[in-house]
C-alpha cells in the first residue's frame, strides 16, 4: 500500500469515527430532551401510522432540531448517521480522482448518485 | 453477562404479562427495556460475528409488539452505526478490498432501493416469512462457517479489467490473490441488497457468501470488505425509510444507542473471549426466532 493510499485510509477512518460519534451525541441529547418532556404512556407502535412530514424531510428535520425539540434532535443525529457512509463514498470519489483511476471514479459516482437519490426521498 | 441476562429476563416477562392488558409501559420504562435488549443484541452480535441487527426486528416485533415497519426502520439505522464504527477500526489494516467493495456497492445499493420499495407492496406476513428464512439461513451459515482456503484460480478477464486483484497481510507478509466470478458475485450482492432494504438488516452472511464462495476472495478479506459495504447498503435503504416515515425517533434512539454501545463492548472483549460455544448458543437463539417469525406469520 502506497503512502498516499495509507493516508487516505487514515482520513477515511477518522471521517467514519467522527460521523458516528457526532450522530450518537445528537441522538443522546435529543433522547434526554424527549424523555424529560414525554412523560405520557408510550407511543403506540403496534399500528403503523408513519412519521409526521416534518420528521421525514431533511429540511423539516433541521427545522425541528433548531427548535430544540427532542424528536427533531434525535432525527438529526440519525440523519448524520445515514450521511456518514455517503460522505465516505464522496471521499472515495476524490481518492480515485487523485489516483487518476477513471473507471473507479465513474463506479463511485454511480454509487454516490444512488445514495443521494435515496436520501432526497427516492420514490423507487 | 449473567447478571445482565438475569436482569433482562424478568423485565421482558413483565411486558409479556402486560400484553393484552390496558396498562401500558411509560416511555422511560419502554426506552430502558428496548435499550437493554438492543445492548445485549449488539454485544452478542459483535462477539459472535453475526451482527446485532438481525435479532433487533424479531426482538421488537415478537417481544415488544412493535409494527414491523417501525422495527426495520430502527434496526437498519443501528446497522449503519455498528458497520461504520467497525469499519473505522478495520479500514487502515489493509484487509478490505476497496475496489471490489465499491464495484459491488452498485449492486447492493440498487438492490436496497428495490427492497425498500418492496416493503410497501408486500404483505406483512410475507415479509415475516422471508425474515424467518433469512434468520434460519444465518444460523446455519454461522455454525458451518470455516475459514476457506481454496486454491487461487488465477487471473480472470473481468476482474483484471476492473483491477480487483490485490494483496492482503498474512503471517508471511503481504500475499497476492486473484478475484474471480465477478458476475455471480454481482448477482448475489443484488440479492443481499434487496434483503437489506426489505428487512432492515446488514445481510453480512450473503455478502460474505458472494465474496468468499463466488469470487474466491480470502476469508478475512471477504469479512472486512463485507463490513465496509454494509454501511453504504444500509444508508441506501435508510434514506427511503426516512422519507416514508418508518424511522421513529423515540424507538430508533434506544435501539441505535444500545446496539452501538453493545457492539463496542463486544468488540473490546472479543480478543479474550472463547466464542465457539457462545456462537452456537446465539445461532440457536436466532434459529428459534426464525421459526417464531414464520409461525407468527402463518398463525
Amino acid at each position: 500500500m502506497g503512502k498516499a493510499e495509507q493516508r487516505m485510509d487514515e482520513i477515511m477512518g477518522r471521517l467514519l469515527r467522527t460521523g458516528v460519534i457526532l450522530a450518537a451525541v445528537f441522538v443522546l441529547a435529543g433522547g434526554g430532551v424527549y424523555l424529560a418532556r414525554h412523560r405520557t404512556p408510550v407511543t403506540n407502535y403496534r399500528v403503523f401510522q408513519g412519521e409526521p412530514e416534518e420528521l421525514r424531510k431533511v429540511s423539516g428535520i433541521f427545522h425541528e432540531a433548531l427548535a430544540l425539540r427532542g424528536r427533531g434532535l434525535i432525527q438529526l443525529g440519525l440523519l448524520i448517521l445515514i450521511a456518514t457512509p455517503i460522505a465516505r463514498v464522496a471521499f472515495s470519489v476524490v481518492a480515485f480522482l487523485y489516483q487518476r483511476d477513471w473507471t473507479y471514479v465513474v463506479v463511485t459516482l454511480i454509487v454516490l448518485g444512488l445514495l443521494v437519490y435515496s436520501l432526497l426521498g427516492g420514490h423507487g | 453477562m449473567k447478571l445482565r441476562t438475569r436482569l433482562a429476563l424478568p423485565l421482558l416477562n413483565r411486558i409479556e404479562l402486560r400484553r393484552g392488558t390496558r396498562t401500558a409501559l411509560n416511555t422511560i420504562e419502554f426506552t430502558a427495556l428496548v435499550g437493554l435488549g438492543a445492548l445485549l443484541a449488539g454485544f452478542l452480535g459483535a462477539l459472535t460475528g453475526l451482527g446485532g441487527g438481525v435479532v433487533i426486528v424479531p426482538l421488537l416485533t415478537l417481544v415488544f409488539h412493535v409494527d414491523i415497519h417501525y422495527a426495520i426502520g430502527a434496526a437498519l439505522v443501528s446497522v449503519i452505526a455498528t458497520s461504520s464504527g467497525a469499519a473505522a477500526a478495520y479500514v487502515s489494516e489493509g484487509y478490505s478490498n476497496v475496489r471490489v467493495g465499491m464495484f459491488l456497492e452498485i449492486a447492493t445499493t440498487v438492490g436496497a432501493l428495490v427492497g425498500a420499495a418492496l416493503v410497501l407492496r408486500l404483505h406483512v406476513s410475507i415479509i415475516s416469512i422471508i425474515f424467518g428464512v433469512v434468520l434460519l439461513y444465518s444460523a446455519y451459515a454461522s455454525i458451518t462457517q470455516h475459514a476457506h482456503s481454496g486454491a487461487d484460480g488465477g487471473p480472470d478477464r473481468i476482474a483484471t479489467w476492473l483491477k480487483m486483484d490485490s494483496t492482503y497481510p498474512t503471517e508471511n507478509g503481504l500475499e497476492g490473490y486473484h478475484v474471480r466470478g465477478v458476475p455471480q458475485g454481482f448477482g448475489l450482492m443484488f440479492v443481499a441488497g434487496v434483503l437489506s432494504g426489505l428487512l432492515g438488516i446488514g445481510s453480512g452472511a450473503v455478502k460474505v457468501l458472494a465474496m468468499d464462495k463466488a469470487m474466491k476472495l480470502p476469508f478475512k478479506v471477504s469479512t472486512t470488505t463485507s463490513n465496509f459495504m454494509i454501511g453504504v447498503t444500509a444508508a441506501a435503504g435508510a434514506g427511503v425509510y426516512l422519507a416514508r416515515g418508518y424511522i421513529d425517533p423515540g424507538l430508533a434512539m434506544p435501539v441505535m444507542l444500545g446496539v452501538l454501545a453493545g457492539s463496542l463492548i463486544g468488540a473490546r472483549i472479543l480478543e479474550r473471549a472463547k466464542v465457539k460455544v457462545l456462537r452456537m448458543v446465539f445461532s440457536g437463539v436466532i434459529a428459534v426466532l426464525g421459526v417464531e417469525m414464520i409461525y407468527n406469520a402463518l398463525k
